[in-house]
């Protein structure tokens, strides 16, 4: 079961960069979700993904899945959900202003700063 | 209050302060001296909690009262105290520079807010035990930031941030993938815990992998070399206050992360690791240096600055020893101040002169004496010039450097800090002197000199006055090159 979720994540991985190095600046949104869904896979399957009940107490039940990694994506899910509204906004923000959306042309021009 | 809580004071006041001034986000001058008071209150309490840190030892926390691997634990030993009161001398100085650079669209923006968020972030990514929590206060620092660096919205703002929000959010979700591997080889995210366990297999098999993806996600943090390409064009276009918070802090924090983890964690592949870090440290000089001779951006020019000085810590770092270990701390803190202090002053500088470009300007001299002058001291304090604090931190790592015979790395060493000399140098000559401009508007500069003469004071005393701060670099180098007095201050065997 590890080696699957561990070849999905891979495939995540693959799509998100692919997407990262496009132009479109939507595509590069699109592909840091990917990312972040590719990594949350990835703690869970090297938590070990046994078959147990679920990480809550009750009586006569000795076996259960591993709770760190559940929480660890707990806290990754909300900082990367927090960052990609960020990201969208600040995305509308630029192309409003630079009026484009494409990578390539917000590179910026040499002497600029001054 | 039991004295363990000490730990944990330098980032729960910056945070409540934060959230306090959230409230009176649009009452600018109860912002401007509710932050005055927080910041000297705060560096004045962590001064104490230093004192006591160097007299008794570490402080360590076991929050929530969980027995050290299984719950969240603070260290405050000898390093981290030092670099958070270090960061606490930088916020004083920047509280004091902020509202005369600001204007009061961008003060009444929660800029003080976000103020006190990034020196949370900062202080708890210095005094955590915990990689996973290094991870959350990571992120806190950086939220902060991607807030501050687009506070104004300018075009060009908007562009980089972006950039920067992107290189990140990358390197983020990698130290995340990194700290699963970890957990999946060791089972637990506690480093003291992982640091003794790594040590049980003496760092074999997929252990050095690891160490390697954790080193490349903190580079990208740290901006070494290959991984600089996003740093320099995003730290200049926020206000020069926040460049000089940017400059400081963050990149430092990479650099403390890298320090903790290959000291206290993989040090047992030492030629493999730790001989890269060094190759790493020359090219990040050479490709630094370039960058900065290569432009007439003075705010530019300083950005590019912070690569070669990565390379100085970095080299330190790689070096190994005890020398090595002692000028890394103190070029660390060294340049952390002097970092914060050019970027203010070019920042100054800029906004006199009406421009950045240095070939717009010149003649200053007969205006802003005084400008002129702290800009010469900056540049002697950054190249290394003895009595000055670059000189010494640099000493001990040539030093270091040359016990274990790396001559191609000193030679580097000393070319690029001739070159950091002349790129700073530059500035003074073409700026400053020259003939006056008599059609030259003076602009008040009221405010903005005070906080940069106090960054550099203590640039002087951390020169002069290396006689009395020597031994407790010491002590630190000591407390770093011997990994089992942390593991055993924290697992309490």
């Amino acid at each position: 079961m590890e080696i699957i979720i561990s070849i999905l994540a891979g495939i995540l991985f693959a799509t998100a960069i692919y997407n990262l190095l496009q132009k479109q600046l939507l595509r590069i949104i699109i592909g840091t979700v990917l990312l972040s869904h590719g990594a949350h896979l990835f703690i869970l399957t090297m938590g070990e993904l046994k078959r147990a009940k679920p990480p809550i107490l009750i009586e006569g039940i000795k076996d259960y899945v591993d709770p760190l990694p559940q929480a660890l994506i707990l806290t990754s899910i909300v900082i990367s959900f927090g960052i990609t509204s960020l990201l969208l906004v600040l995305t509308y923000r630029a192309i409003k202003e630079n009026k484009t959306d494409d990578m390539a042309q917000l590179r910026g021009e040499e002497h600029e700063y001054e | 209050m039991s004295m363990s809580n000490l730990a944990v004071l330098p980032i729960i006041i910056p945070l409540i302060s934060g959230i306090i001034l959230a409230f009176f986000h649009k009452k600018v001058t109860v912002s401007r001296w509710l932050t005055r008071i927080l910041t000297i209150s705060n560096l004045g309490l962590v001064s104490y909690i230093a004192w006591i840190v160097f007299t008794d030892g570490a402080v360590i926390l076991e929050t929530g009262g969980w027995e050290a691997p299984y719950g969240i634990i603070l260290v405050a030993d000898p390093l981290a105290i030092t670099l958070v009161l270090t960061t606490n001398i930088i916020a004083t100085a920047c509280a004091f520079y902020a509202p005369h650079s600001m204007n009061i669209k961008e003060e009444t923006h929660y800029f003080y807010a976000f103020f006190f968020f990034l020196i949370t972030g900062v202080s708890g990514a210095f005094l955590t035990g915990d990689l996973f929590n290094l991870f959350v206060f990571f992120e806190v620092l950086l939220m902060a930031s991607y807030a501050l660096i687009v506070l104004g919205g300018g075009k060009v703002q908007l562009r980089e941030s972006i950039k920067y929000v992107l290189i990140n959010l990358f390197s983020s979700v990698l130290f995340v993938t990194a700290v699963a591997f970890l957990y999946s080889v060791v089972g637990t995210v506690n480093m003291a815990h992982i640091a003794e366990r790594v040590q049980e297999v003496e760092q074999k098999g997929i252990l050095t992998t690891i160490a390697v993806l954790l080193f490349f996600v903190f580079a990208t943090k740290a901006a070494l070399f290959p991984l600089y390409y996003w740093m320099p064009k995003s730290y200049i276009v926020p206000n020069p206050v926040i460049s000089g918070l940017f400059g400081a802090l963050l990149t430092k924090v990479g650099i403390y992360s890298i320090l903790r983890v290959f000291s206290l964690i993989f040090v047992y592949k030492l030629d493999l690791t730790h001989q890269a870090f060094i190759w790493f440290a020359g090219l990040s000089m050479v490709f630094g240096i370039i960058g900065a001779l290569s432009t007439s951006n003075i705010k530019l020019i300083v950005a590019y600055n912070i690569i070669p000085a990565i390379g100085f810590i970095i080299m330190g770092i790689g070096v190994f020893n005890q020398d090595a270990i002692s000028g890394a701390v103190y070029y660390l803190v060294h340049d952390m101040i002097i970092k914060c202090a050019l970027f203010l002053l070019v920042g100054t500088i800029a906004y006199v002169a009406g421009t950045s470009d240095l070939r717009k300007f010149s003649g200053l001299i007969h205006y802003y004496p005084v400008l002129g002058w702290l800009l010469f001291v900056s540049a002697f304090i950054l190249a290394g010039i003895p009595p000055f604090s670059g000189f010494i931190g640099k000493l001990l790592l040539l030093k270091g450097a040359l016990t274990n015979d790396e001559i191609v790395i000193v030679v580097l060493g000393l070319l690029s800090s001739l070159l950091i000399l002349y790129s700073i140098m530059k500035i003074f000559i073409q700026g400053f002197w020259g003939e006056k401009d008599e059609s030259f508007v003076k602009k008040p500069t009221k405010g903005l000199v005070g906080p940069i003469v106090f960054l550099l004071a203590f640039s002087v005393i951390l020169g002069i006055g290396a006689e009395f701060i020597y031994p407790s670099i010491d002590t630190i180098s000591s407390y770093l090159l011997d990994p089992e007095v942390y593991i055993d201050s924290v697992l309490k065997e």
